[in-house]
C-alpha cells in the first residue's frame, strides 16, 4: 500500500479550518517548556545487543517456571501440551482477527464449531457461542441476554460475593447507567439459601460461581429451583477445569454458563489474554450475543460451516441487537478446544484429580501448622482459603526467598477476610513442593 | 403487492383486522417481500399484557434482515400465533391470514383513526419504492 503524507498544502487547509496559522499554534495549551523535551535516551546500539539486553531484563522476570506457584484466583498454572502451541502458531491460524467467510475459512470455522461442541459438553447446555474476550465479559453478557429476556420489566440482579471480584467489577461497568440493582456481594459469606431469599419479581438473573472464588463447591440445585420459580435466569460461573470432575450446572438447572477458558491451555502471560465461555439453553439463543458457527451442507450435499443465526448481531439488528459483540477471541477458543482434545475425557478428569487431591494435601498439612486454620466449610477443588498468623503480604515476601509465589491476599478485595489467603495448587506442583511451602510457612510464622 | 380492503394499515408496515373489540395483527405483504423468506418468528409479549401503539410485541427474522413488529394500536395480548414458530415461512404465504401474530383487546379504538386504509398505504408503500 502506498503511504501518502498530508502534503503541504493540505496541512495549510487542515490549520486554516480549525483558524490557526501554524502547528506550534496547535499546542498553545502546553507549556513550552515541556512542548519538546530532551529524551535522555543512550546511544543506538545493534540487534546482537538489543537482544542480550532484553534477554537480560526477561531473566529478572520471577515466573512460575523458576518458582513454586500457589496463586491462583482466576488464573491458574497448568500444564500445557506442546501441541496446543504448535496448533496455534501455524499461519492457517494465526491471524491478528478471525475470518468468519465461509468460502476461504472454513478450518478456522471447523475449529470454532469444535470449541463449541466441546463447551456443551463440558457444561451441559445446548449451546455455546463462538467465545467471549474473557470469563467477566462472558459474565457481563449473561446479564445483558437476562435483562433482554424479561425485556426490561426485571431490573436486579443478585450476584453472589464468591463470584469472582473482577468478575463483579466487569458487570458493574457493563451495566452502568442502566439503573439496574446488583446486590447480594455486600457480606463475603453469603451462601446460596441466603441468596434464595433475595429472589424476587424483579430479579432478573442470579450469577454464582463453581467452584466458587474461594474454591468451595457447594450444592446450587436448590439455588436453581428457587431461580425457575422466581422466574429469574440461573448463571453459573464455572472453571472448566473443574468440570473434569464435578457433575455440570446443566444437571442442576442452569440457564447460563459462562467461565474463563484459561486453564485449559492458555498460558499465564501476566494475565491475559484468556478466552470467555459462553453456553446457553437452546431457548435462550436468539438474544445470545456473540458469533454461532453451525454445521451445514453446501450446494453439492458436502458438510461445510457457516455463521448462524446472525440477524441476533448488530450488523442485522442494528440498535434493536442485544449486544455489540461481533467477533470472538478466536485463537484462544482454538488453544482450549485443541487442549481438551489432547488430554481427552479421561485426561481432563485426571488433571482435575491430581489438582483436587495435590490440594487436599496441602490444606491438610497447612491446616495442622500452628496459627494458621483452614476457613473452608465446604468441601473444596483446587483452591482453599487459610487464615494465617501474619498479614499475606508479609508472608508472600518472605516466601520469594523460598522461590515460592504465594497466595492470593484476600483482604485486597475483602475487607472481613484480614490475614486470609486463597491457596491455588494444581497438577505442575509436585509433593516436593509442598513440603516445601509447608515448611516454610512454619519458619514464617515463627518469625 | 396485496393490501385487503377491510383491513387499517401503519406506517411501520403492521395491518389490524378489528372484529368487535378484538383486533388481529401482522405484519403487510410489502413487508414481507422486503424481508424475503422468513425463518424466524417470535412473540416475547405474554397474553394478559397490555401494550402501547408502537410498541413491539413480535420480533421477525428473515435470511437478510431482522424486524420488531409493533402494535397498530394500544391493546392487551389475547392469543398469540403458536403455529408461526414452527412454521415461519406463512409469514411469506399468507400474511394476512394464517400468518397473524397476536390477537388484542382494544384499548382505545379512536386510535384507528390515525392508520391508513388499504388505498393510503397503497400509495405510501409505492412512494417509499422511489
Amino acid at each position: 500500500m502506498t503511504y501518502i503524507p498530508h502534503t503541504e498544502k493540505d496541512r495549510k487547509e487542515m490549520l486554516a479550518a480549525v483558524g490557526v496559522d501554524s502547528l506550534d499554534d496547535l499546542y498553545d495549551a502546553i507549556p513550552e517548556n515541556v512542548r519538546f523535551p530532551d529524551l535522555d535516551l543512550p546511544e543506538p546500539i545493534s540487534e546482537m545487543e538489543v537482544a542480550q539486553e532484553l534477554q537480560a531484563l526477561s531473566e529478572a522476570n520471577l515466573e512460575v517456571f523458576h518458582t513454586s506457584c500457589f496463586l491462583g484466583a482466576g488464573a491458574y498454572n497448568h500444564f500445557i501440551p506442546s501441541v496446543v502451541d504448535h496448533t496455534l502458531r501455524r499461519n492457517e491460524f494465526y491471524t491478528a482477527y478471525t475470518p468468519y467467510q465461509p468460502e476461504i475459512s472454513q478450518g478456522t470455522l471447523q475449529a470454532i464449531f469444535e470449541y463449541q461442541s466441546l463447551m456443551i459438553q463440558l457444561t451441559g447446555m445446548d449451546v455455546s457461542n463462538a467465545s467471549h474476550y474473557d470469563g467477566a465479559t462472558a459474565l457481563a453478557e449473561a446479564v445483558i441476554l437476562a435483562l433482554n429476556h424479561h425485556r426490561g420489566k426485571r431490573n436486579k440482579i443478585v450476584i453472589s460475593p464468591a463470584v469472582h471480584p473482577h468478575y463483579r467489577q466487569v458487570v458493574r461497568t457493563y451495566t452502568q447507567g442502566m439503573g439496574l440493582a446488583i446486590t447480594g456481594d455486600e457480606k463475603c459469606e453469603t451462601e446460596p439459601e441466603d441468596l434464595m431469599k433475595m429472589l424476587d419479581e424483579d430479579t432478573a438473573l442470579v450469577a454464582v460461581q463453581y467452584p466458587d472464588f474461594f474454591g468451595n463447591i457447594t450444592d446450587l440445585s436448590a439455588l436453581g429451583e428457587a431461580a425457575q420459580a422466581s422466574g429469574a435466569l440461573f448463571c453459573v460461573v464455572v472453571n472448566p477445569l473443574a468440570l473434569g470432575m464435578l457433575v455440570p450446572p446443566g444437571d442442576f438447572g442452569a440457564d447460563i454458563v459462562v467461565g474463563d477458558g484459561q486453564p485449559l491451555g492458555i498460558s499465564l502471560s501476566y494475565g491475559g489474554p484468556t478466552v470467555g465461555i459462553f453456553t446457553t439453553k437452546d431457548k435462550y439463543v436468539r438474544k445470545m450475543a456473540g458469533r454461532l458457527v453451525g454445521e451445514t451442507v453446501d450446494s453439492r450435499g458436502q458438510r461445510g460451516y457457516v455463521l448462524t443465526l446472525t440477524p441476533r448481531e448488530q450488523h442485522i439488528r442494528r440498535d434493536r441487537a442485544t449486544s455489540n459483540i461481533c467477533s470472538n477471541q478466536g485463537l484462544l477458543a482454538l488453544a482450549s478446544a485443541v487442549y481438551l482434545s489432547v488430554v481427552g475425557k479421561q485426561g481432563l478428569r485426571k488433571v482435575a484429580e491430581l489438582c483436587y487431591h495435590k490440594a487436599h494435601y496441602a490444606a491438610e498439612r497447612i491446616d495442622a501448622l500452628k496459627g494458621f486454620t483452614l476457613w473452608n466449610k465446604h468441601p473444596f477443588f483446587h483452591e482453599f482459603v487459610v487464615k494465617c498468623p501474619r498479614p499475606v503480604a508479609e508472608i508472600n515476601e518472605r516466601l520469594l526467598e523460598w522461590d515460592i509465589l504465594g497466595g492470593y491476599d484476600l483482604s485486597q478485595e475483602y475487607p472481613d477476610l484480614k490475614d486470609h489467603m486463597l491457596i491455588a495448587v494444581t497438577e505442575v506442583i509436585a509433593k516436593e513442593e509442598i513440603d516445601d511451602l509447608v515448611a516454610a510457612l512454619e519458619e514464617v510464622s515463627n518469625d | 403487492m396485496e393490501c385487503p380492503k377491510d383491513l387499517k394499515y401503519t406506517e411501520s408496515d403492521e395491518w389490524v383486522r378489528v372484529e368487535g373489540n378484538i383486533g388481529t395483527t401482522g405484519i403487510t405483504d410489502y413487508a414481507q417481500d422486503q424481508l424475503s423468506d422468513i425463518v424466524y418468528v417470535e412473540t416475547s409479549t405474554p397474553v394478559g399484557e397490555s401494550l402501547q401503539k408502537g410498541e413491539p410485541h413480535s420480533a421477525v427474522e428473515s435470511v437478510k434482515a431482522a424486524a420488531d413488529v409493533n402494535m397498530p394500536i394500544s391493546g392487551v395480548i389475547t392469543e398469540i400465533n403458536e403455529n408461526l414458530a414452527d412454521t415461519p415461512e406463512l409469514v411469506n404465504t399468507d400474511p394476512y391470514g394464517e400468518a397473524w401474530m397476536v390477537k388484542f383487546e382494544i384499548s382505545d379504538p379512536s386510535e384507528l383513526d390515525d392508520l391508513m386504509d388499504a388505498a393510503a398505504y397503497e400509495k405510501f408503500s409505492e412512494e417509499r419504492e422511489h
